[in-house]
Order: structure tokens, then sequence, then C-alpha cells
């Protein structure tokens, strides 16, 4: 008995177009593995009889109403079997196009496939669609199925045909199958046993061959990920713990580990690993790997927010805001650029829009359009993405579970894919560079948590930009005294100060030059916990991007002085009418430094 | 890893997202087995905290065992007890002679969704361990349950994150897309949203789980001495006991394996109509 607890449990999903047989299968393989609950057969046929229908096997799957009326399966179903070899989740994939994001949510959660055709009908469009998608959903363990060949005369000519088709299409999508199965589901040959019709075929029956898949072994063996869930500290029954929640997606971790957080670029020691048990002296884990939903402490106070992505200091994943990669679509309205979405990948969340469509593939012909505007409905894209803020992510080929997103039009999931790779946007470069000024940073004993808890407030950068002339750098002036005056270690930052000294050696044109310099002295300064304010005209609204990457983590508030008919430019978080009272002005920048939280510690 | 590995940490990954996502969150606490093992389950997630309230609707038909046992671990655990009633129809005199589904339907059902929306009264247990009238009540926008798809057909189409109208119905046809761990997490304002950490669990695994963990359930599922014990518990009026001698988890676990009844034989009300479990579903039975 006891060694039921060391049985493995596999998910398998069945997919094929509509009415090849996906159902008929399942059913068989319940009532030949003796799987079905005392009666439940017998339960299903009563009622038949009752209703004067055929019995089918599909509807030992079908106990809701509407799908029984409708004829159709509805839902992912989940049922479950076993084998001497392990035990099986089913999930009965529909096949009916209307219901592809069911066949996507059950495939996505399969560790293996069973594809299934009809040897009558032979491959039919959603043969093709289902074949494709597996192989974007990332899996790798494919069985296919020629059903019905019953129908056929069990002739093996049939059979070849189709596996010859089906082979190649499924070679030009990557899936390369375990092998081809001819059977009849209805008339039970070779599913769960061998079959006296088909002497020809001499290879595994299905229960033989989705015995024959292999369990995905956790990914132990690669780089450190672990996306931040959440943190906790509850402060409640004498816990004071701050816990960093979240799940191990790929490698390991140990206590004393040296960590990065992306894209912050926060580094910091693990102190602990935490677990609950229930049973009392139970040690704490030193060490928990990939699939381990756990929770770290750090060796300094430190603030991560949900979405960042733990990695050892070597090998950390990708970051930036330009990704090209592979989506299908299944929202009722098409993907269209300039829309703004929210991409959610791994933890992170974020706006993201459609900067390029490379082409569009109509998924059952793998017809390629490069012309097309946008991505309808059960149509599958090659994209550039470009998401607001940076994130930090891995190409799906090297660390799946970080390489893959949704995308959410609304309030639903519209849809998903996976990341090819980086593409560079203008600030990759510095982004680098000051990833490796972070790491190598070297630190006090003072965190920027502590140092903001103490003087009261975080660091943070107020940026005023706009023509000169329009009264900026009244603003900032006023700004400065304000904060100063409520007790905030504020400082006007000139960049015509920085130009003096610092840039003193480097041309006046050289813009980039510039702008970086006067990045890294603000940085300075943020990491000193000060509130910096600047308006400048070395810095323009274009500038102020790169400026971000630069101090990020730290926040900036960009303060645009212009004409309202002039609109506020993208980038900008306020924008206030020139030549005003700068005293109104710093009331109104006050209040959203009060809303942001950035003048209180928390 | 084992089996109960995985669908502990994948239990524990969708009760952090929970508790994350939604502001206005609570856990159904029916006093059975399974979402007691899922109240353990979220102490694992949140390191032996139970972030959320934990609400009961009573029927006032339940084995009064069942409500001492309650109070006692959600005074011992320190857990936020919500409980919840339909008054008016106990105050009428409903019971299952009156019809098993109707008087689900009122006790259960009714109550359940009243209670989730705040549109009912309900009882809070204060810092003092006693229950008092809850002022103000806001409504509940996501609602940890503890429904397995292996119960019964009904419950195999469920998501992780299954949403519900206002209304408290469930379309079954027209389900979002769950795609890897992303879960439905946006809503519309007054729809929202059930939470499943316990679908991909069987029967065998909450039981093996309970004796791996030493879960601290209830009795009433242990053979008293009398030779009977309870499979699955629901209202005294409505749960039969079954034969068994069981009195450890360990021989409850010799007993499953070796049988093929299905679990809720026991329970009078889903033998009623072929689709009756579906009917209360859709409206909000768990
Ligand atoms: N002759 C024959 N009919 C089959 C076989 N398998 C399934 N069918 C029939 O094909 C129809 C569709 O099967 P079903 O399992 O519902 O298909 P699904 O839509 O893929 O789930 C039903 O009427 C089945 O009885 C088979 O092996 N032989």
């Amino acid at each position: 008995m006891r060694e039921t607890m060391m049985r493995e449990t596999m998910q398998i999903v069945i997919v094929g177009h509509v009415d090849h047989g996906k159902s008929t299968l399942v059913g068989r393989l319940l009532a030949d593995t003796g799987v079905l609950g005392d009666g439940k057969l017998e339960k299903v046929q009563a009622t038949c009889r009752r209703q004067g229908k055929q019995f089918e096997y599909a509807f030992l799957l079908d106990a809701l109403e509407a799908e029984q009326d409708q004829g159709i399966t509805i839902d992912a179903a989940r049922v479950f079997f076993r084998t001497e070899r392990r035990d099986y989740i089913i999930i009965d994939a529909p096949g009916h196009i209307e219901f592809l994001k069911n066949m996507v949510t059950g495939a996505a959660r399969a560790e293996a496939a069973v594809l299934i055709i009809d040897a009558k009908e032979g491959v039919r469009e959603n043969s093709r669609r289902h074949g494709y998608l597996l192989s974007m959903l990332g899996i790798r363990q494919v069985a296919v199925v020629v059903n019905k060949m019953d129908l056929v005369s069990y002739d093996r000519a049939v059979f070849d045909r189709i596996v010859a088709e089906y082979r190649a299409f499924l070679e030009e999508v990557g899936i390369r199958p375990h092998c081809f199965v001819p059977i009849s589901a209805r008339e039970g040959d070779l599913v769960a046993g061998p079959s006296t019709s088909m002497p020809w075929y001499d290879g595994p029956s299905v229960l033989a061959a989705v015995d024959a898949f292999a369990k995905q072994p956790a990914r132990g063996d690669l780089p450190l990920r672990m996306p931040v869930q959440d943190v906790y500290k509850w402060n409640a029954r004498g816990d004071d713990r701050r816990i960093v929640a979240g799940r191990v997606e790929a490698g390991r971790l140990r206590v004393g580990d040296r960590v990065v957080f992306s894209p912050s670029n926060k580094t910091s020691t693990i102190a602990s690993i935490e677990a609950f048990s229930g049973i009392p002296d139970v040690p704490t884990p030193t060490e928990v790997n990939a699939g381990s939903s756990t929770g770290i402490t750090l060796t300094e106070q430190l603030f991560v927010d949900r979405g960042e992505v733990m990695s050892h200091l070597r090998d950390a994943p990708e970051v930036g805001t330009r990704l090209r990669v592979n989506l299908f679509w299944l929202g009722k309205l098409p993907l269209e650029p300039g829309k703004s979405y929210k991409l959610k990948l791994a933890t992170h969340q974020t706006e993201v829009r459609v900067e390029e469509i490379v082409r569009v593939l109509d998924a059952s012909e793998l017809h390629t359009s490069v012309t097309k505007k946008w991505v309808d409905r059960h149509d599958v894209a090659d994209l550039v993405l470009r998401t607001r803020s940076p994130i930090a992510f891995d190409p799906s080929e090297r660390i799946e579970a970080t390489g893959r997103f949704v995308i959410v039009d609304g309030y639903d999931i519209a849809g998903g894919g996976i990341v090819r790779a980086l593409v560079p946007d203008e600030h990759q470069q510095l982004r680098l560079e000051s990833r490796i000024r972070d790491v190598e940073w070297v630190r006090g004993e003072i965190t920027p948590e502590e140092r903001a808890q103490r003087q009261g407030h975080p660091a943070s950068m107020v940026m005023i930009t706009g023509e000169a002339g329009v009264g900026g750098h009244a603003v900032a002036r006023a700004l400065e005294r304000r904060l100063v005056e409520q007790g905030v270690h504020a400082y006007l930052l000139a960049g015509k100060n920085v130009f003096l000294g610092v840039d003193a050696d480097i041309a006046f044109d050289d813009r980039d030059g510039l702008v970086r310099r006067f990045g890294e002295v603000v940085h300075l300064f943020l990491d000193a916990g000060t509130v910096v304010v600047s308006a400048t005209d070395v810095i323009g609204l274009g500038d102020q991007r790169t400026l971000q990457t630069l101090v990020a983590p730290f926040p900036m508030l960009v303060v645009h002085v212009g004409a309202e008919v002039d609109g506020t430019p993208e980038g900008a978080d306020l924008r206030l009418d020139p030549g005003g009272e700068p005293d109104a002005a710093v009331d109104r920048i006050m209040a959203v430094l009060a809303e942001r939280s950035r003048l209180r510690s928390n | 890893m084992s089996q109960l590995d995985d669908l502990e940490e994948q239990s524990v990954y969708i009760f952090r997202e929970a508790y994350k996502h939604f502001k206005q969150l609570c856990m159904l606490w029916s006093i059975g087995k399974d979402s007691t093992v899922l109240l353990y389950l979220a102490r694992k997630a949140f390191f032996g905290h139970v972030p959320f309230p934990l609400v009961h609707i009573d029927t006032s038909y339940k084995v009064p065992s069942m409500i001492a046992y309650r109070d006692r671990l959600a005074r011992e655990w320190g857990l936020q007890m919500v409980v919840g009633s339909n008054r008016q129809a106990l105050a009428e005199g409903m019971n299952h002679t009156r019809g098993r589904l109707d008087c689900c339907r009122a006790l259960k059902t009714d109550a359940l969704r009243h209670t989730l929306d705040g549109s009912w009264p309900r009882l809070r247990m204060g810092a003092d361990g006693q229950y008092h009238e809850e002022e103000p009540r806001e409504a509940f926008t996501g609602v940890i349950v503890g429904a397995r798809a292996d119960e019964e057909g009904s419950r195999s189409k469920e998501r992780y994150f299954s949403p519900r109208d206002h209304n408290s119905d469930w379309d079954v046809a027209d389900q979002p897309p769950e795609l890897w761990n992303q879960y439905k997490t946006d809503f519309a304002p007054g729809t929202h949203v059930r939470i499943h950490p316990l679908l991909d669990w069987t029967e065998v695994n909450i039981w093996e789980y309970i004796q791996r963990e030493r879960v601290p359930i209830i009795d009433l599922y242990f053979d008293d001495g009398s030779g009977q014990r309870y499979r699955s518990l629901g209202c005294e009026t409505c749960t039969g006991k079954i034969e068994s001698t069981a009195t450890t988890t360990e021989q409850i676990l010799v007993e499953l394996r070796a049988t093929k009844v299905p679990e809720r034989a026991g329970r009078a009300q889903d033998q009623e109509d072929t689709y009756a479990m579906e009917k209360l579903r859709r409206e909000g039975y768990m």
C-alpha cells in the first residue's frame, strides 16, 4: 500500500478534429482499465435506453445536461485512470473550433499528448491546428492515433497514407511523434490490448504508447529562476519574518547563495528557506529544487516586488522591453497594433503593445500572410511586443517557465505565446552597464530600505522638462524649498552643474556622454537617499527614458511644462501649464508624490 | 518529487495567486476532510497563517460535534471565522422532508450566495472567541473552494480560477482559457471568482496527505465503535454512514483503494435526480 505514495502521475491530453473519436477513446480507456465506479457504465447505458438512443462510450464523460444536448464535448474535462506503470489525469480536450481555448487550456497542463485522426476522414483542419499548438505549448511527447480503422476495413494502405501525410506536416512544426497507432476506439482494437484485426501492425497499443512516455524531470539542472510571487510580513502571532515567496521554476537554491533580483538588480544573500509543517520538529530545508513553491528570507532588509525574477549573480535572465514572440490568439476581438494590453509573464504583469507584426500564419493550412495588419481569433503570429517597463525573462527554448506569457484583453486571457528572443531597444547597452554597476557596487552596511526608514522617506527623482523659458527652473526651485521645509532630504541638481565639473573633459555636443554622466551622478545622490529635483535643458524628454534606465529601480517622476494643445508627451506623469504660479505647480507635484508614497517610508 | 509533493506545490501556488489578486478573499470550510486539507494547505502557503476569513454555512442540521470541532480549531489556529445561514427559511421550519433539493437550495445555495455577497446577516468570531453579528459586511470577490475534479461529472469541467456572474451562475460553456500558471485574476464589477486549489486531487490523495502531514481531521470519519463511519460529511439528516471498522487513516486508505463505490453514494440528494448536482452547482452550491 505504501508504494502508492511513490506512484507517479502524468497529465496527458487527447486532441484532434471534432468527431474523430476523442471522447470515445477516453471512454474506452476508462472501461478497459477498470477504473469506472461500480455501476457507472450500467447507469449510463440505462439512461441511453430510457432516452431511446444508442450507447456511446463518450457518454461516460458527458455528465452535463447541456453538453449532451449539444452533442459536443465543451470543456477539458479531467478524467483519472491508472495502469501498472502510473496514474493518469487525462484531459479530454474538445475539437470543435469554437472551443479552441478549452483545448489550449487542457493541452497547456499536459506533459504528453495523443493526437487522434479519423481514418476515413484523414488529416483535417484541426489535426493541423492542434499539432501546431502542441508545438507552441511546448509539448514534445506525442503519439498519433489513427482511429475508426473498422470503417476502412482495417486497411494498412489507408493507415500508411495518413502516417506519411501527417508525419510530414508535424515535422514542419517541429514535432516528432513517438509512434502512430491504428485503432478502433469503438470496437476496442489496440486501445488497451492487442487486436486480431490488424496483424500487419506490430507496434504498441494506445495504453502501451502512453506508458512509454517519460516523465519530464524537474529542471534542477538549469540556472536558478524564482519569480517573486509575493512578499509576506505578517507581524502577527509573534511572526516578524519578511518572506519572499515564489516557486522555483528552474534550478535550485541553497541557504547562503548570493542572488540578484531582475530587473531591479538588487542583490542579497539567502538567509533561510522557510517552510511550515503541522508536524512538530521538522527542520526547515537548507536547499530547494525546481518545482518547489517556497519562501526565503534575505540577510539584508530589501524591498523587492512581485514580478522580479531571483537568480544567481551569474546566469541572470534577460531584461528588456522588446520581445520577439510566437503567439496564438483566442480573443473575440482581433489583436491590433497600437492598442494597449496586459502582459503576464511568470509573475510579472505590465502594459504591452504590438510593435510589429512580422507575419501571421493561418494555423490550419500554415499559409503565411506578411501583409495582415492584425491577428484574428485562432491565428498564430510572429510579432515584436514592446512592454511599458523593462521585464525579466528568458527565451523559451532556454527556460520554458520564464519564456512564455499570456495577454489579457479586458478581463480575460485572450492569447498566449512563447518568447523567441530579446530585441535590443535603444537602452540595451546602458541597461547592461548599469546591471554590472549594480551587481558589482560596493555597499556599506546601510541598505536603501534602512536609510529610507531612518530618514522617513525613500529616495526618488523629480524631473521637470519643457522648452526653455516655460518656467521649469522656477518650479524646480520652489519644489526644492517646499520639500526641504517639510523635512525631506531634497537637492536641486542643475544639469549645468554636472556639465561644468564632471563633464569638463568631454565635448559639449557628445549628447549620449552628457546624459550618461548626468544619470550616474543622479544615481549616486539617490543611493545616498536624496530626493533629487532637476529641471534641465541638457536632458530633453527623449532622454528621459535613458535616465530612467540608469537610475532604476529608483522611481522617477516626469513633470512636463508645456501648453495643453501640445498634449502630454509619452512618458510624462504630469503636465503643467507654462508660466503658471510656481506655488500652485508645486502643490500639484506634491499631491502626486504623496499619492505614490514617495514622501513617506512604508 | 512524489505525486503528493507535486499536488501540494501546485495548490500552494494557487493559494498565493489568489491572495495576491483578491482583496475580498475568503475560503469555504465545510469541516469535511477536503476543506480541512485545504485549510492546512493555506497554512503551508502562508507559513502558518491563514490571512483571510473562513466561511462556514450552518444548515443547523450538521452533526453537533462538527460545530464544536470547527470552533476549537478556529481558536487554536487563530482563524477568522465567518458563519452564515438562511435564518428566514430555518425560522419557517425548512427541513429535508419538504424535498431534499429544495432544502439544499434554501439552506446551502441561497445561504451561501447571500452570505458571500454580504446581503444577509452573518456572524464573525471576535478576539474573545465568541460569535458576533458582523458589521459592516463586504461582498467577497474571491472564494476559495475545496472542489475536486474526481468527485462527480460536473466538477471535472472546472478551472482553477472559475468566474461566476452576479447571480453566482457558472457559464460552463464559455470559460476563459487557463494557460500554464496564468489564471483569471481580472474580473468585472459584480462578478466573483471561485478558486479551486484541490482540483487535481483525488479522494485517495486527500487521505494520503492527511496521513503524511497528520492533518487533524474530525473523528466522524473513523469508526466510533459502532462498526460504521462517515465517508462524506453533510447534514445528519441526509448523509448516511458506511459499514466500516476503520479507525485510522491507514485503514481508510486500504479500504478506499479497494472500493469502486463513488464517494458521494451516501449523499441522498445526489440520488434524487440525474442532473441534481449540476443544477445545484450552477446555482452556486459547493
Ligand atoms: N465506427 C467507428 N466509430 C467511431 C469510432 N470511434 C468513435 N466513433 C464514432 O465517432 C463519433 C464521434 O466520436 P467522439 O468520440 O464523440 O468524437 P470527438 O468529437 O472527437 O470526441 C461517435 O458517433 C462515435 O461513436 C471507431 O473506432 N469506429
